[in-house]
């Protein structure tokens, strides 16, 4: 008989099950940032989920949390009626790119915009993953997807979104950071800022953002080790990382 | 006797008040013209009573805002009209799939499109046939007063918590806007666990609670639409109507709503000139109150459905007696105010035929 030896400690909330994502991908990466976050604070029996649509539907497999599922895109207004009528919970949104700037950009915007009292995790890897990788609100110019197999063409299809930048504009934001998981030093920064999100959260500060810059090694036809090169080289260069709003860090000033 | 308690307000204020009576908590709404009473009314009242409101960013989101409260276990409720109701389908399929009871309230009216902004009764297909994709079903109340504007969203409550199934209170403008006296009341000996068995409220000491709609497994979708299949079919021991002179009557009207009591008008005139007509008044739109009807029908007596459309209830009203009778039928024109006069000539001529 072999004896299975846990050679790393992970978060209890995270659930001990192979996960359905591809080999390469950082949905893995970004859900155990959560779990080390909502654990660290001492949050996790008092948290509620929001799912949303894409390969991340199923994340209540993944973290052991009360949760729900919410319509493409919606999640912003679901996270809203949740933390409206439990004020006291700290709630959360975890979406995908295409479910969060595209078919669910009014949502989003609102939700942040009133200052709801929550936090989202926005994983963009420039396409639709579910679907197959089709071509997304923040597929890069000259990218290649099912639904632009010659290069997204700015003239047809617009350029990509920034959204931690838009988010950071409006008025209910307390915290907006875009991270990136693509190697050791990012992750601990990464690791900060969502844990900073939630903080803020416990503080009743406002909206808390963190976008994650994230590899889709499948739909973008990579290696792994290719797809997270692409992360410094094409991505980074037009999503800057950083801090976009911090209200405790403008107080000090 | 005189009736200290009496108030004298509209429907929508009455739906308005209904709910704060049966303890709701959240309200999101979104304006459309005409049901803006309301959440002009609970923009302040819901804080009054230690509950929120929100404004949403559109009706799309509102419904979303509603999911999200009501899978808490709190009871919630949404209110819009017509083209509002069409973008709170996505939600109210997703509230029935996962069996959250959420109550929408619907100011009908015209349409299609854009419509007008007058009474219309148009919405009945997409109130009782499931309205958005998937098989589901609403349980559907229609008042015909003021009165019972209040009463019925108190019971919507009720009945979306006892079958966790979202309920829609289907009103139109003449009911919304007109002004009636109206005696409140508190419902009494509610439970305070309501929804705390199944509600989200965070993973304490116990497994992980899950709402979903998504069932991929073998076999679970399959089982989970006979689950709520046999919801609705329980659902029947809530069907109600009003039935005013039917005894007698060689003739049965049935009409909903706002043109049940209209044609109640015209039924007290033409049985002072000895015209032996009565009224099935559905309350419950689904269920439909389908045996009454049947009952009637066989009987012997004949049937005419008036409808503020172009005929939606008639189908179900044809297929309550189906293999016994038929029923006639007659449209009041959406874009139109209709009066008890406007449906003597068609009630006398269905007498006739």
């Amino acid at each position: 008989m072999t004896q299975e030896i846990r050679v790393t400690n992970y978060p209890q909330v995270l659930t001990d099950r192979p996960t359905h994502y591809c080999p390469g991908c950082h949905h893995g990466t970004a859900h155990r940032l959560v779990a080390e976050a909502l654990t660290d604070l001492g949050l996790v029996d008092n948290t509620i989920l929001v799912g949303s649509i894409g390969c991340s539907v199923f994340i209540y497999n993944y973290l052991s949390l009360d949760a729900i599922e919410s319509p493409h895109g919606r999640a912003p207004a679901v996270a809203t009626g949740i933390k409206r009528a439990r004020p006291d919970k700290i709630v959360f949104t975890y979406q995908g790119d295409g479910d969060l700037a595209s078919i669910g950009m009014a949502e989003i915007m609102h939700c942040a915009n009133r200052g709801e009292n929550v936090t989202t995790i926005f994983v963009n890897n420039t396409v639709y993953g579910m679907t197959g990788g089709q071509m997304a609100p923040t597929t890069l110019v000259g990218q290649k997807t099912t639904t632009c197999p010659g290069g997204r063409c700015k003239e047809r299809a617009g350029m990509p979104i920034r959204m931690t930048e838009i988010i950071a504009s409006l008025g209910g934001v307390a915290y907006a950071e875009r991270v990136a998981v693509n190697n050791i030093k990012n992750i601990k920064k990464a690791q900060k800022a969502v844990r900073k999100a939630f903080d803020y959260q416990v503080q009743g500060l406002g909206f808390s953002f963190v976008e994650v810059l994230a590899t889709c090694p499948t739909n973008w036809r990579m290696t792994p080790q290719a797809a997270n090169t692409r992360i410094e080289t094409e991505m980074i260069p037009y999503f800057p990382l950083g801090v976009y709003k911090d209200v405790k860090a403008q107080e000090d000033k | 006797m005189s009736q200290p308690n009496r108030i004298f307000i509209k429907g929508n204020e009455a739906i308005a008040r209904g709910a704060l009576a049966a303890g709701a908590k959240c309200f999101f709404g979104y304006p459309i013209t005409p049901q803006n009473d309301i959440p002009e009314f609970m923009s302040q009242a819901m804080f009054d009573a230690g509950g929120q409101f929100v404004q949403a960013e559109s009706e799309v989101a509102a419904a979303n805002m509603l999911l999200g409260a009501a899978a808490c276990g709190i009871r919630s409720l949404t209110t819009s009209s017509s083209p509002g109701i069409s973008l709170k389908q996505e939600a109210i399929s997703y509230m029935a799939g996962c069996e959250v009871p959420g109550v929408i309230v619907n100011v009908s009216r015209g349409g299609p499109g854009l419509g007008d902004i007058g009474p219309s009764q148009a919405d009945y297909f997409q109130a009782v046939k499931g309205g958005g994709h998937g098989d589901y079903k609403l349980l559907v109340l229609a008042p015909g007063t003021v009165q019972e504007a209040y009463d019925l969203t108190i019971k919507a409550f009720d009945l979306a918590f006892k079958y966790r199934n979202p309920v829609m209170l289907l009103a139109d403008a003449i009911i919304g806007q007109m002004q009636e006296p109206v005696v409140p009341w508190t419902p009494e000996n509610r439970d305070p666990h309501e929804g705390q068995d199944w509600g989200l409220v965070g993973a304490k000491n116990r497994a992980p609670r899950l709402i979903k709609s998504l069932f991929l497994d073998d076999g679970a979708l399959a089982g989970q639409n006979q689950k709520l299949q046999a919801k609705y079919e329980a659902m029947k021991a809530e069907i109600d109507q009003e039935l005013f002179l039917t005894e007698d009557a060689e003739l049965i009207i049935v009409a909903f709503g706002s043109i049940g009591r209209i044609v109640k008008s015209t039924i007290r005139k033409l049985r002072s000139q000895g015209k032996k007509v009565g009224l099935v008044r559905p309350i419950t739109l689904f269920p439909f109150p389908a045996d009454v009807l049947l009952r009637l029908a066989k009987e012997g007596k004949r049937f005419l459905t008036i409808e503020h459309n172009m005929g939606q209830m008639v189908e179900d009203v044809r297929l309550s007696i189906r293999m016994v009778a038929d029923s006639d039928f007659y449209a009041q024109l959406p874009g139109t105010l209709p009066t008890p006069d406007d449906f003597e000539q068609p009630i006398l001529k269905a007498l006739e035929g």
